[in-house]
């Protein structure tokens, strides 16, 4: 059996070609069922993204398998394949598995390190388990990729910084403030960025969040939106020493914000703390600001060198993350060539003929006065009990051949019989931890 | 036999402090949890150390500096495991067992021996009047490291520069809250110290205050923090002020402790 991947990405294709192939999550019934009903597909299930489609499936022919499934994707869509084709790729063997492990990981994603593709990953296998287009294999293989993703997220720092402006605001914030929980956020101005940076604050848990806008009834709606207040703008002065921190983006062409003033508010509340963020262009804060004490003013430009740093930071932890991948490859490989039917069959004949010598050694030894002739009946005696007991389950491991179901047998008897899972000739990546492998549900 | 734990809970806190040092880089959980243990372990030595010179001598084993050293570093030690424990800050061990071992170190230098007791200080005041100062001085030098974070942190944050270091400092909220608990702990101690070293003061030498060098700075030192103290409850000197007197403090605690005892002679120079 093989592992194979199909699909498209940002990598592969634009946006206006990625929304015409997603699939609606609500109705992913239907395709998982037209694609494992293709004729070579026996396990399949496909992840739907803003940012890619693919579609993760079993076959025993890779070339048709792949064929298939680019069919398939165009053809749901009623898309012409010659438009689709182009900027499908197709992956199997290492490099389908490689594949995987590094979506699930947020290794492929556009921002490097996001935690969102774990959670869509798991949902689209989530709905391949529910509607049972997965099995024994894409099951284990999906679990195998958590895995893989768990461990490079606590073991590299792939995605322990903020990499969007109004992120980095926040945990700046919380290098100051430390719990936010009994903190007010005011925002000044209600433009868009500050607007956004507000909802990042508050689902941050900030206790409280006070609007100053010019038009006093669009600073209440937003502050109704965030379950805070809204204040005059002419009163802002008055306000704003209840604010530990403070979002400006107004359209004000000069500064609103100047030493002076501030140095006054802080006074009033007694040295406590201020964080200024001025993501307003032209600036709303005198960069002043900042040398004053217990105050910290960062602005637009300041924000953007933070999330540069922290992408830089997370390329450089991305490479660890790459050698954790090429690691786990190997393992995962190991398993799946077990699951052939010659090799198992062998080890299977092996394993009970290893029974058979033994036990008949030990008769031999302690029973000397057989003749020759006794002897080669006891063989053949023997041998005929293990042949007769194997020849059943032999003939329905071939003959059940080609079906999703070989794999079931084949993995329960290297399980009840405890059969090596050493990779057979042609692997040469011997898995490095058995234990790993085998338990991942 | 002493000497024995004396060398052990050395080589216990030099490696702890290696360790901790390697959170700064390695900032794993498990580097996290060996520092503590390793740590945790040279403690209890320590205190093993100190009961054991406390059999030998007869007396508490706070009399010459091997031995107030020694003990001022296992007061440290100990004050900072209670502040691991509450503010889950290992990074903070970073800063602190470094100081505790140098402390360790300086004990190393001056001469071990015990020494007969002064009859002047046979008296029950000692053991209170030395584990108060030392407890306090610990709470201290606790606070003069959350300072120095507290310091190096506002400068990263103040000058944008956000390296390994400032992703392993707490905020400064905790650092600064650290820095008040301390003053909270160590000023009532300090106090404790000094008025039970006037109530000895007057039994041993007759006086209740002699402007003895030992006092004239032991009164400094008080004044310093209280006016800390002082300043935080009232005007609200917190973050980088409480950070910086914090450090003074702590320095002027240090000369009232060694400085007097090397420099200036008096009552309480005992070496």
């Amino acid at each position: 059996m093989n592992i194979i991947v199909v699909g498209l990405s940002h990598h592969s294709a634009p946006i206006e070609l990625r929304e015409k192939l997603a699939f609606n999550a609500n109705r992913i019934e239907e395709p998982l069922r037209e694609l494992v009903s293709l004729p070579d597909i026996a396990e399949g299930l496909i992840v739907s993204t803003c940012n890619r489609v693919e579609v993760y499936a079993v076959t025993r022919d890779i070339a048709a398998g792949i064929a298939q499934v680019k069919r398939f994707l165009a053809a749901f869509h009623s898309l012409p394949f010659d438009v689709v084709e182009p900027h499908l790729y197709g992956y199997h063997g290492e490099n389908a598995i490689r594949h995987v492990f590094r979506v699930a990981s947020s290794l492929d994603s556009l921002v490097v390190g996001e935690a969102q593709i774990l959670g869509q990953v798991k949902a689209a296998y989530g709905y391949a388990a529910e509607y049972k287009s997965s099995g024994l294999i894409l099951n284990r293989f999906l679990h195998k990729a958590f895995s893989v993703a768990k461990r490079i997220r606590t073991e590299t720092g792939i995605a322990s910084s903020a990499v969007s402006v109004a992120f980095a605001a926040v945990e700046l914030a919380k290098k100051i403030f430390g719990s936010l929980s009994d903190k007010t956020v005011l925002l000044i101005g209600a433009g868009e960025m500050g607007e956004l940076a507000a909802k990042h604050f508050v689902s941050a848990g900030v206790g409280d969040v006070l609007v100053a806008n010019r038009t006093f009834e669009r600073g209440e709606r937003l502050a109704g939106e965030f379950g805070g207040r809204a204040v005059p703008f002419d009163d802002l002065f008055d306000h704003l020493h209840k604010a530990d921190i403070v979002l400006s983006s107004t359209g004000a062409s000069h500064f609103i914000l100047v030493p002076k003033k501030v140095a006054e508010v802080i006074r009033r509340r007694k040295l406590r703390p201020m964080f200024f963020i001025d993501i307003a262009v032209p600036r709303d804060i005198d960069p002043e600001v900042n040398s004053l004490e217990n105050v910290y003013l960062y602005n637009t430009d300041d924000l953007q060198g933070v999330v540069e740093n922290n992408l830089e930071q997370r390329r450089r932890e991305a490479e660890k993350a790459e050698e954790i991948v090429d690691g786990e490859i190997g393992q995962f490989l190991a398993w799946l060539s077990s699951l052939e039917v010659v090799p198992t069959i062998i080890a299977l004949r092996s394993h009970f003929e290893g029974i058979r010598r033994a036990e008949l050694a030990k008769t031999l030894a302690s029973w000397k006065d057989l003749t020759p002739e006794e002897e080669k009946r006891l063989e053949a005696l023997t041998s005929a009990i293990v042949n007769k007991l194997l020849h059943v389950p032999t003939n329905v491991l071939k003959q059940t051949g080609q079906g999703n179901r070989t794999d079931l047998y084949l993995d329960a008897l290297r399980n009840l019989f405890a059969l090596s899972t050493e990779p057979v000739a042609g692997q040469d990546d011997p898995p490095q931890d058995e234990d790993e492998g085998w338990k991942s549900e | 036999m002493s000497v024995y734990f004396y060398i052990t809970v050395l080589v216990l806190y030099g490696a702890a402090t290696l360790l901790y040092l390697l959170y700064i880089v390695l900032p794993h959980d498990t580097v996290g949890r060996i520092s503590r243990w390793v740590l945790a372990t040279g403690f209890v030595c320590h205190c093993t150390f100190t009961f054991f010179r406390y059999l030998e001598a007869g007396h508490t084993p706070i009399t010459n500096l091997h031995e107030s050293l020694s003990f001022f570093s296992l007061t440290i030690v100990a004050v900072f495991l209670g502040f691991q424990h509450r503010y889950r800050a290992v990074i903070l061990g970073s800063f602190v067992t470094p100081l505790a071992l140098l402390v360790m170190l300086v004990s190393a230098i001056f001469p071990s021996v015990i020494v007969p007791l002064n009859p002047a200080l046979k008296s029950g005041w000692l053991g209170f009047h030395t584990i108060t100062a030392f407890a306090g001085y610990a709470a201290f030098a606790i606070a003069f490291c959350a300072g120095i974070m507290y310091l190096l942190q506002e400068h990263f944050l103040k000058n944008k520069k956000l390296g390994a270091l400032y992703h392993r400092l707490p905020s400064l909220e905790v650092l600064d809250d650290i820095n008040y608990r301390c003053l909270t702990i160590g000023f009532p101690l300090l106090t404790l110290a000094i008025i039970s070293g006037a109530i000895w003061a007057e039994s041993a030498w007759g006086a209740y205050w002699s402007w003895d060098p030992k006092e004239t700075w032991s009164l400094i030192t008080w004044f310093v923090y209280a006016a800390l103290l002082h300043g935080r409850l009232t005007t609200g000197w917190r973050g980088s002020r409480a950070a910086i007197l914090a450090i003074v403090g702590f320095c002027v605690l240090l000369f009232t402790f060694l400085g007097v005892n090397l420099l200036l002679p008096g009552l309480h120079s005992y070496r």
